[in-house]
């Protein structure tokens, strides 16, 4: 039994809406690439370097007018190889970079020819991403002990050496998962900085040496204290598609990737946000990232108490743009946020209304809540008071990742001593209320289940607006966190470019196939011999691929809600009608 | 008859008056010992502490040692000579902002907003121009005397002076989130820059979670609103600096002053401050009475 009693049919409509919705923007991610895309490409085949600091990639596709791009990097790039005999890709891109070597005017040779020579290469980062999700999917077996919520604490000094101090303390004092905030505005450079950084603005730059020594040190310190640690970065900005192979190369386990964050709070043009994305997601899917989207934001611009429809539709679209790039619903930590005002009357049943029904309409994904911000005043005793109530909801309703509050939230940048007072709240609180949500059953015409079902149907409607106008109208019309962005504003749409009929890009292509992973296959072997298995004849009916997608089974921990309580996703699972989960674009 | 502070002797209320009674935390990078924990002792009594409490010492990690301290201030200060630069505006009510403005100005005043640079929060910003409003104080929007363009949230500076310029604003507000490093002063700073360049002679108001009239003064804005700012408050300081500049004299506006006391010399941070020295030796664009239309 659903503990809220949410309205099945309801949900499946919405998820219908929701594929309908991302399937018109899928249409046009499918015509386009954007430099970002084929910078990321270059980077898949193994070019990391820089000179002076600015990443060969960046001076190999600027070295391409624009419209030479159509037919992608990797044509150029595979032809010069070939008719070039480098010795090495890196020894070709030092030259085209350096300008000893112009693209543009090395001779056509045939397409076999340019595969031939690139499929080493892809087959290479293939074999990164495969090994880098096979080490997590390994060390989370040896090494999971953290309980649910993970909790989940931030450092952003700006430099990458005190920032793993910082860390190694935050882990000595429980936290489970590392996120390493941007520099200011990086999100809005068009190249990813490259090497060790000591000085950030607000933060420490994402560069792909940061990301292996914080890796090291978490690993160190992860040993010591016999869990694993999660490494979080942000694959968001300009440099979506690149942060994620970076990120994925480096063996990061969460990145912040949002279809439409970008858009919303960055002002990057929505054409590049969403053909980004896409293409960042497959790379996200096949490394076995896990994604944390960035609902929770809408309600720092926006009042929660009237404005968390936004925020479930939003992870409605955020989901159905994942399976299309291949992301299994257990790699998506779709975001949300504690932010009501503390002053409404009954605010905290409303959370904890708006808190549940996330978890039980997503109850797959490893779900991420927000502390408090908006209503974060300077008075810190106060807000550690509000970041308790945000505890007691985040264990009560099993959140599975929990980014703990700071009672110095909108004064500085948290002291050590922050960090170690929210550490201790949410020790206490994860402990002394383990059970409580298992204790709990709402009055069934109370209002935590009137919030409920009033937000879902308020979602189910904007989301039928939406559809009915289009994501890219919408958002123009400021649907979501009532934010204006216009379909041909903001920044970065002059690297969109439209592909051309001969478009090639293998790692593109390889990326698009989905592969079942081994946990997938261990769970086929599973489901053969589980008791469950009765339960799961009816989805089947949807087809194999739909049957590959569901191992809630090797999910033993913290789900002791299972699929009965929905009855499971019936006919077409999430999409319905019988379609496969997993649109096998590419091919 | 119940005890008074002595202004002129001020200090702390911990559980009597002039107890001095004080609590503080930090945290001291030295691990667990009983050495840290006298060191954080005596660290307060430095501070000027008498009778230091280490209420609590505890293990932060194996490089840190967080402590709760309590103790009892020595230090005094004159309460009387405290002056704290004020914007010295008539508390008035929307319709009497309304036909203050219809009246003194005779015109719809351009206001132009927004956040600028990277800072995405527009909670600020739309709570001082928006219909909405806060807590019930509507916003300019709801103003017949205003004519709000709000371009919210990462505004890029020079867009925002180019608007200003091309829609003849006469009002320019941003919303600034107090960052590390001193980032957002940065940008403000170059936002009066390109002002200057521009020869805007618009009001330049700034508001923010941690900004002080003081710091915004400082920088070389008009004014500065912090936190729970009412939008009608932000309607007057407009009206009445628009209205000030239109009849010269600085003088004239500090009359208004709610308290009714001659302004003293709380002045120099005042709105009639607009003409403060500071702000003239940085950007040189301030000036009482410069403006006349």
């Amino acid at each position: 039994m659903s503990r809220l009693n949410l309205d099945r049919d309801k949900i499946e409509s919405c998820r219908q809406v929701g594929r309908h919705i991302t399937l018109q923007i899928q249409d046009f991610i499918d015509r386009h690439t954007t430099v970002s895309i084929e910078r990321a490409t270059l980077r898949f085949f193994g070019l990391e370097d820089a000179i002076k600091s600015m990443p060969i990639v960046n001076l190999i596709v600027d070295r391409l007018p624009k419209e030479k791009l159509e037919l992608g990097i990797a044509r150029w790039f595979g032809r010069a190889l070939v008719h070039h005999r480098a010795s090495s890709p890196l020894s070709l891109a030092l030259r085209i970079a350096d300008g000893k070597i112009n693209m543009e005017e090395t001779p056509d040779v045939p397409y076999e020819k340019v595969d031939q020579a690139l499929q080493p290469l892809v087959m290479a980062g293939l074999r990164r991403l495969d090994a880098a999700r096979e080490r997590k999917e390994k060390l989370l077996t040896q090494y999971d002990r953290s309980e649910r919520p993970l909790k989940y604490l931030i450092v952003a000094t700006g430099n990458i050496h005190d920032d793993v101090d910082q860390a190694k303390a935050a882990v000595e004092q429980g936290a489970d998962c590392i996120a390493v905030i941007r520099s200011t505005a990086q999100s809005l450079i068009d190249y990813v900085p490259h090497g060790a950084t000591t000085e950030g603005f607000g933060g420490t730059y994402a560069t792909q040496e940061n990301f292996k020594i914080m890796r090291k040190a978490l690993d160190e310190v992860g040993k010591e204290v016999g869990r694993y640690i999660r490494l979080v970065n942000y694959s968001s900005g300009l440099c979506m598609a690149e942060i994620a192979v970076t990120g994925a190369f480096e063996n990061l386990d969460f990145l912040l990737n949002d279809a439409m964050y970008g858009i919303l709070f960055r002002d990057i043009n929505m054409k590049r946000t969403f053909t980004d994305q896409y293409f960042s997601r497959l790379v996200i899917a096949r490394a076995g990232i896990t994604i944390n989207t960035g609902e929770d934001n809408y309600l720092t611009t926006a009042e929660s108490y009237r404005a968390f429809p936004q925020v479930l539709a939003s992870q409605f679209i955020n989901e159905q743009f994942g399976l299309q790039a291949n992301l299994r619903e257990e790699q998506m930590g779709l975001g949300h946020a504690f932010e009501m005002d503390p002053t409404i009357e009954d605010s905290f049943l409303y959370e904890i209304a708006q808190a549940e029904m996330v978890r039980e309409i997503f109850w797959k994904s490893p779900v991420k809540y927000m502390p408090p911000t908006r209503h974060m005043t300077g008075d810190i005793f106060f807000g550690h008071v509000l970041g308790t109530m945000f505890n007691l909801i985040g264990v009560t309703t099993r959140q599975e990742i929990q980014l703990l509050g700071m009672p110095t939230e909108a004064i500085h940048n948290p002291f050590l001593q922050d960090r170690f007072i929210s550490m201790k709240c949410a020790n206490y609180m994860f402990n002394a209320a383990r059970h409580l949500g298992d204790e709990i059953h709402w009055s069934p015409n109370g209002k935590v289940i009137r919030r409920a079902r009033a937000m879902l149907e308020e979602t189910h409607t904007l989301l039928k607006k939406v559809e009915r106008l289009g994501l890219m109208n919408a958002i123009e019309q400021g649907t979501f966190a009532n934010m204006v962005r216009f379909i041909e504003g903001g920044r970065g749409l002059d690297g969109v470019i439209k592909k051309d009929k001969t478009y090639y890009n293998p790692v593109w292509k390889a990326l698009e196939k989905r592969l079942p992973t081994a946990d997938e296959q261990e769970l086929i072997a599973l489901r053969a011999e589980s008791p469950l298995a009765v339960g799961h004849s009816e989805e089947s009916e949807a087809g194999q691929e739909e049957g590959i997608v569901r191992p809630h089974q090797g999910r033993s921990r913290r789900r002791p809600r299972s699929r009965r309580r929905f009855g499971g996703p019936r006919g077409g699972g999430s999409q319905g009608g019988g379609k496969p989960d997993v649109p096998t674009t590419g091919s | 008859m119940s005890q008074q502070p002595d202004l002129k002797r001020l200090k702390p209320y911990g559980d009597h008056f002039e107890d001095g009674g004080v609590q503080l935390s930090f945290t001291l990078p030295v691990p667990y010992s009983d050495e840290a924990k006298e060191a954080a002792r005596l660290y307060a009594e430095k501070m000027g502490l008498d009778r230091v409490q280490v209420s609590s010492m505890e293990k932060m990690g194996e490089k840190f040692c967080f402590f709760v301290v309590y103790g009892f201030s020595k230090l005094t200060i004159d309460f009387e000579k405290v002056v704290v630069p004020k914007i010295e505006i008539p508390k008035l009510t929307h319709k009497e902002i309304e036909e203050l403005a219809e009246k003194k100005l005779g015109r719809r005043v351009v206001v132009i907003g927004g956040t600028t640079g990277s800072d995405a929060h527009t909670v600020g910003i739309d709570a001082i121009l928006s219909i909405k409003g806060l807590a019930g104080d509507k916003g300019l929007e709801s103003y017949s005397s205003f004519e709000v363009h709000n371009l919210r949230a990462q505004v890029d500076n020079k867009v925002l002076v180019e608007k200003a310029t091309q829609l003849k604003a006469e009002a320019i507000l941003v919303s600034q989130l107090v960052t590390q490093q001193d980032q957002h002063l940065t940008n403000l700073k170059e936002l009066l820059k390109l002002l200057k360049q521009a020869k805007s002679d618009a009001l330049r108001i700034v508001g923010g979670p941690r900004m002080t009239h003081k710091i915004a003064k400082e920088i070389g804005f008009d004014a500065g609103f912090g936190a729970g700012t009412r939008p009608s408050e932000v309607a007057s300081f407009i009206v009445h600096e628009l209205m000030r500049r239109k009849h010269g004299s600085p003088k004239k506006g500090h009359h208004l002053s709610p308290s009714g006391e001659a302004p003293k010399d709380r002045l120099e941070g005042g709105s009639a401050g607009a003409s403060s020295k500071k702000g003239r030796s940085l950007f040189g664009w301030i000036g009482g009475g410069r403006k006349d239309s």
